[in-house]
């Protein structure tokens, strides 16, 4: 079977500075892969050209479809959406606006499901849905921005940094609500500087380093692995300087 | 001074009031969604108002033709930059709103345009040209320099709007006209006279901000158009075409000041570049809205007509002069409330 989204031989440059270098990934149907690596690695460099904000060169495929002349509004309508680090919520409107234009690009039949389907994995929303976006906590920003994403029933959802500046006790919320995803038939690609967190809950994961990736496999070795248990999970194995 | 005099000032001063609120709301509308500050919203106004005049007196005004040829320009732009994936359904959507759109009420208006067509007929097509020519305005000048700055499209504005009143003299003349009244109706109140059209004036002004209140607060479009103000990528990152949304509301701000015309037409003989003038005083209120506020707009653009119709009684000669200052304490108090106010990066 075909992989849902598949990268090739991805370069990206801002200008004459190479951001990231000929990078190649897949994600299933039903999977959740994490790409982890430092700040300035080039994962969010990555994840807005796969989205069409970034030129890039090389091939991206998803579902099927080369996804090189479409612009951001086709990749969305093709069932592919990003929650960018900075969310991008429309501040001076209400939760339940945010939400309904997240619906935008799908039938106003299926939007009634998207809401019932949002606000059952996002109850604080539901509470909320009169409140101003931009009056939300950081944490509720983040729901919304998740939120605002799944009301267009992606196939595949792209977060960046969903635990940035949030509370360790709702990062484990975000978290869990990321792992039920999959039971809803959305596939996730995560970007995460929380590489722990990231890793328990992804089928595979990609370890990032200035524009390549020097790593990838399935999450329950890349997370026993040296190198990246103390560069990234912040402990040392015993004698392990380096693989 | 008796209070006869005061309440004619009043009444003079509300119904022009009305009609730069109307113009005012359409500079906030277009501003908020696109950040262009629209100069040409005065050219709107006199296309619509000597396009329904001219057509009042059973000739084809120029502006019929305009549509067409920049229905043509737009469509070769649509072609250009869809040029890497050109796929059936782009190609027949743009020969539909660029090719027969404009054909279609240009024939329409050759077909129709005569000494006895009914005043609704004239309006409606006065209307639909403007309305082409707002929407092509936004696919020719704007969309390609959507992403700059402020600054930049403003100056592309200015371009705008003095192409568009070089082609008014073209089209219309260097003489006045007059439109004929949409009523004759007269209603007398103690000493006022309200007559048909100032009536008409009111209505419809009061129709249009409950029609952009209910527009912007409840349907999906109207949403997505303020979605798009709010945040650009977050709008894109929905599926929100931001460029659809600029052509709506250039769509809407063309329609808006045509309207303004056809009302004030009758009233006032106007100039191919009187229409400036108009925009220029909706602008104001705009400004004392602070170029966001529909409300505030509204309430100040009836302040810009009440202190025109005063200053104009009282020291004619200065009339503008009086009105433009009002936009001094009102630029001093906000850069005083905001000293420095980034721009908003795409």
């Amino acid at each position: 079977m075909s992989a849902l989204l598949s990268v090739a031989e991805v370069h990206i440059a801002y200008g004459k500075v190479e951001a990231v270098r000929g990078v190649s990934l897949e994600v299933g149907t039903n999977e959740i892969v994490t790409i982890i690596g430092a700040n300035g690695a080039g994962k969010t460099t990555l994840l807005n050209a796969v989205m069409g904000i970034l030129p890039l060169q090389g091939r991206t495929v998803f579902a099927s479809e080369d996804m090189a002349t479409l612009d951001i509004e086709d990749r969305v309508a093709a069932g592919l959406s990003l929650v960018p680090e900075h969310r991008e919520l429309f501040a001076t409107m209400n939760v339940e606006d945010n939400l309904q234009l997240g619906a935008f690009r799908i039938p106003k039949a299926t939007a009634a499901n998207s809401f019932e389907r949002v606000y059952s994995l996002f109850p604080r929303l539901k509470e909320r849905r009169k409140q101003l976006a931009g009056t939300l906590s950081g944490g509720e920003q983040q729901m919304l921005a998740m939120g605002r994403a799944l009301m267009g029933a992606p196939k595949l959802l792209m977060l960046d940094e969903p635990s940035l500046g949030l509370a360790p006790i709702i990062v484990a919320d975000i978290f869990r609500t990321i792992g039920e995803l999959r039971a809803a038939g959305v596939s996730v690609l995560l970007v995460e500087q929380n590489a722990q967190a990231a890793l328990q809950i992804a089928d595979r994961a990609y370890v990032m380093e200035l524009g390549e990736f020097v790593l990838s496999g399935a999450a329950r070795d890349i997370a026993s692995n040296q190198r990246v248990a103390a560069s990234y999970l912040g402990f040392q194995h015993e004698g392990g300087s380096a693989v | 001074m008796n209070t006869t005099i005061l309440l004619f000032l009043l009444q003079d001063g509300i119904t022009n009031g009305a009609i730069y609120a109307l113009l005012g709301l359409a500079l906030v509308l277009v501003f908020a969604v696109t950040r262009v500050i629209l100069i040409p919203q005065g050219e709107f106004v006199t296309y619509g108002a000597l396009s329904y005049a001219m057509l009042a007196t059973g000739q084809v005004p120029g502006t019929a033709k305009l549509a067409v040829a920049m229905g043509l320009v737009a469509f070769g732009l649509d072609l250009f930059s869809a040029r890497k994936s050109l796929h059936s359904r782009l190609v027949a959507r743009a020969v539909a709103v660029d090719i027969v759109f404009p054909l279609a009420v240009c024939l329409l208006t050759y077909a129709l345009a005569g000494p006895k067509t009914p005043i609704a007929v004239n309006i409606a097509l006065a209307l639909l040209i403007v309305a082409a020519i707002g929407l092509f305005l936004y696919r020719i000048a704007f969309q390609p320099i959507a992403h700059t700055s402020v600054l930049v499209l403003l100056i592309a504005s200015v371009g705008c709007h003095l192409a568009l009143q070089g082609l008014g003299l073209v089209f219309f003349g260097a003489e006045g006209l007059r439109g004929p009244a949409l009523s004759s109706v007269a209603l007398t109140a103690g000493s006022l006279r309200f007559t048909g059209q100032s009536l008409a004036v009111y209505g419809l002004a009061i129709a249009f901000i409950v029609a952009l209140w209910l527009f912007f607060g409840y349907s999906l479009t109207g949403k997505a158009l303020r979605a798009t103000a709010v945040n650009r990528l977050g709008a894109r990152l929905v599926g929100i075409r931001t460029t659809l949304s600029g052509q709506i509301a250039f769509l809407l701000a063309s329609l808006i000041g045509a309207i303004s015309g056809i009302l004030i037409v009758p009233i006032t003989t106007l100039y191919y570049d009187t229409g400036f003038l108009i925009g220029l005083k909706g602008f104001i209120a705009a400004i004392i809205g602070g170029l966001v506020s529909y409300p505030l707009t509204a309430v100040a653009a009836i302040l810009v007509g009440v202190v025109e119709a005063f200053s104009s009684f009282y020291a004619s000669n200065f009339k503008e002069v009086i009105v433009f200052t009002l936009i001094l304490p009102v630029l001093v108090l906000r850069s005083l409330a905001a000293p420095a106010v980034e721009e908003e990066k795409d």
